[in-house]
């Protein structure tokens, strides 16, 4: 499917989150907005809500540590008791360190794992990039436009007026 | 638009735009191989071929070929493997625990160090796995059901830990690093002109494009990966001491070793860190990046922590008095006194004493200076290990068994050939991936100061002052002066 596209280029981050406001404010929907580096504050001029990624990660932790906890009382405990040491064979103390390990390690995989399949980030041979210079300097607001382009020579004002220095229009087949 | 701040030096010196720093990073990934580059690859890949050399012998006569004895059955091994671990933590400090203290100043040293603790790892890893002899068997580690029945591995075991420890450490690292070199892969990828670099770091980038809604996911991710990071670095070396703390030997049953050990850890890799570092900026030509004020905060660190294993060195010392166990007292006598007494000697000077010249100043903004003195603490921490483990080991509880430990050779072969390793892995690194973080170091970029000249060899007071008197404000080309600033509302 083709989407069409005003990209307002804006060279400054404190411009850009100005002029975020400033269309948002007039009403227009912004479709992203693209920046060589995560800028401060973006989230609550675009209304991004904040990540759930942080709970996510507490779940898969707590899965961790009732793996590990499980594993080494089953394994040592009732699959196969051996009395190591004179120690019980559940010797709690001793099963802290691989409970903590694991409850890292499923924290963070499993966290990082969540991240690149909800942001749908995967390897590809060609990715679509509306404009190239956005992982440069540029910082990029997209704003859709309908099979006219009719709002374009608005839009293009409102950019203007809040500090872009380009308005491009662009298509984009796969997205 | 730009913050100068009237007393922190700049973190990015002669002036960079957004697309300076990109050009310059870039720049070493676009470009052919310089020839310094070869040369050292060169160096690299021949000390890889001892390793190989080294490793077909281990492996093909046994750990025969080793040094060991009945009496010292860990000796360099193990000393190379804690060596190795321990470089590794600087990385993970610099880039989870520095990140937790909001030290902006990481973020052009951070990727390096990272890929630092990767490939230190992966170099100590080499060690407990050739020890075993039939490294083919090394799945053993893992609690895997046996085709006899159900004998599970011993949870009881600090080795075992050790293998939870480092491998939770390794994948967590890589993962981390991988995650911060998403975002610059995509700018070599919009930047690329040929068609191979194009699809591969294409295929490297994940299809990375600076979505403020990645962005936002993306600082999250990095924020738990920093939090989870910290605990996890203190518990690697932790557990590592631990194959030595909970032994019954004289000399390792102690319960200062593991915040010895991670002292001594971050102690060795910042020493590492500085050693790269001081190479990678010339080499690259990065001297704006990592500046005199980097290299000086990284010294500060260096002596911090070299003081704190000074101070346990000696409270073990105590301890061993103070227990009135006569087989510790005769350890720690035998140490400073018996035939390992150089060793001792070289662990002393090495990082007790040389890196209080810290102190000076005009140590501190050396680089020549530091350079020494990098190597020098590399060199004195891992006598430090080879202390602690053959002159513990050597001399127990039974005379009759006391023995010396001369390497092999093949000894030194690994040894000497895991540096190649790491330095062939370091340099293919830093010719294809970006070696500075180019995103983190954008957001940095207005707390720098405009017409800063770079810094020379001399850090006079007078320079600084001129600098920040005179600050220019940042202009961007095609932003309208009077463009609209909300400074309220967007911290």
């Amino acid at each position: 499917m083709t989407k069409r596209f005003a990209l307002g280029i804006f060279e400054d981050e404190d411009v850009l989150l100005h002029a975020i406001d400033n269309v948002r404010g007039a009403g227009v929907k912004i479709y992203d907005v693209f920046s060589p580096y995560p800028v401060h504050g973006i989230d609550d001029a675009l209304g991004i809500e904040r990540s759930r990624l942080p709970i996510a990660a507490f779940f898969y932790g707590l899965c961790g540590l009732s793996f590990a906890l499980w594993m080494q009382i089953y394994m040592l405990g009732f699959d196969w008791p051996m009395i190591i040491g004179g120690k019980p064979n559940i010797a709690l103390p001793a099963f802290i360190p691989v409970s903590f390990e694991l409850t890292v390690f499923f924290t963070c995989h499993g966290m990082v794992i969540t991240f690149y399949t909800i942001s749908k980030l995967y390897p590809r041979i060609k990715t679509p990039v509306l404009d190239a210079r956005s992982t440069d300097d540029k910082f990029v607001v997209a704003i859709e436009l309908d099979e006219t382009s009719s709002q374009l020579p608005k839009l293009t004002q409102l950019l203007r007026e809040n500090g872009a220095s380009e308005v491009n229009q662009k298509e984009m087949t796969k997205f | 638009m730009q913050h100068v701040s009237p007393v922190r030096e700049p973190l990015v010196t002669s002036g960079k735009t957004y697309h300076d720093v990109t050009q310059d990073i870039c720049y070493q990934v676009e470009a052919a191989p310089n020839v310094r580059w070869m040369g050292a690859l060169a160096v690299a890949l021949v000390l890889l071929g001892v390793f190989f050399y080294s490793v077909y012998r281990t492996l093909w006569y046994g750990i025969g070929e080793w040094g060991l004895n009945k009496t010292i059955g860990w000796a360099w091994d193990i000393t190379n493997f804690v060596w190795w671990v321990g470089i590794g933590h600087a990385g993970t400090l610099i880039s989870a625990v520095l990140l937790l203290f909001r030290q902006k100043w990481r973020s052009s040293i951070n990727r390096a160090a990272e890929a630092m603790t990767i490939f230190a790892v992966i170099c100590a890893a080499m060690f407990p796995v050739l020890h075993m002899g039939r490294p083919w068997l090394a799945f053993y580690v893992f609690p895997l059901q046996n085709t006899l029945g159900s004998l599970w591995a011993n949870f009881n075991s600090p080795l075992l830990w050790d293998v939870f420890a480092i491998s939770t450490y390794f994948t967590v690292s890589l993962v981390f690093w991988y995650t911060g070199l998403v975002p610059d892969f995509a700018t070599i990828r919009d930047r690329a002109k040929g068609k191979i670099a194009k699809v591969s770091y294409s295929l490297l980038s994940f299809g990375w494009t600076g979505s403020a809604k990645h962005w936002s996911r993306y600082e999250t991710v990095s924020l738990i990966l920093a939090g989870v990071s910290t605990p996890l670095v203190l518990s690697v070396h932790t557990i590592v001491s631990m194959d030595f703390a909970t032994s019954v030997v004289p000399g390792w049953h102690t319960t200062i070793f593991p915040p010895y050990f991670v002292a001594g850890a971050i102690f060795s890799g910042f020493a590492m860190v500085l050693t790269l570092m001081l190479i990678t900026r010339v080499v690259f030509k990065l001297e704006d990046y990592i500046t005199l004020e980097h290299i000086a905060l990284m010294n500060k660190i260096m002596m911090t922590t070299g003081s704190i294993v000074g101070v346990a060195y000696i409270t073990e010392f105590f301890i061993a008095w103070y227990s009135q166990v006569e087989y510790e007292q005769y350890c720690f006598i035998n140490r400073a006194t018996g035939p390992y007494w150089w060793a001792y000697a070289s662990m002393m000077t090495c990082n007790v004493i040389t890196p209080q010249l810290v102190w000076f100043r005009r140590v501190r903004y050396s680089i020549l200076l530091t350079f020494i003195l990098s190597i020098i603490v590399n060199i004195g921490m891992w006598f430090e290990r080879f202390v602690i483990i053959v002159s513990s080991l050597h001399r127990d509880y039974l005379p009759s068994s006391w023995a010396m430990f001369s390497p092999t050779s093949i000894d030194v072969g690994v040894y000497v050939g895991t540096i190649g390793l790491f330095f062939t892995l370091f340099l293919l690194f830093a010719k294809f991936f970006p070696v500075i973080n180019m995103a983190e170091v954008k957001t940095i970029l207005k707390y720098t100061v405009n017409d800063g000249p770079t810094y020379g060899g001399t850090n006079d007071g007078s320079q600084s002052a001129s600098r920040r008197n005179s600050p220019t404000p940042y202009s961007t080309p095609g932003v309208p002066a009077s463009a609209p600033v909300n400074y309220d509302k967007h911290d």
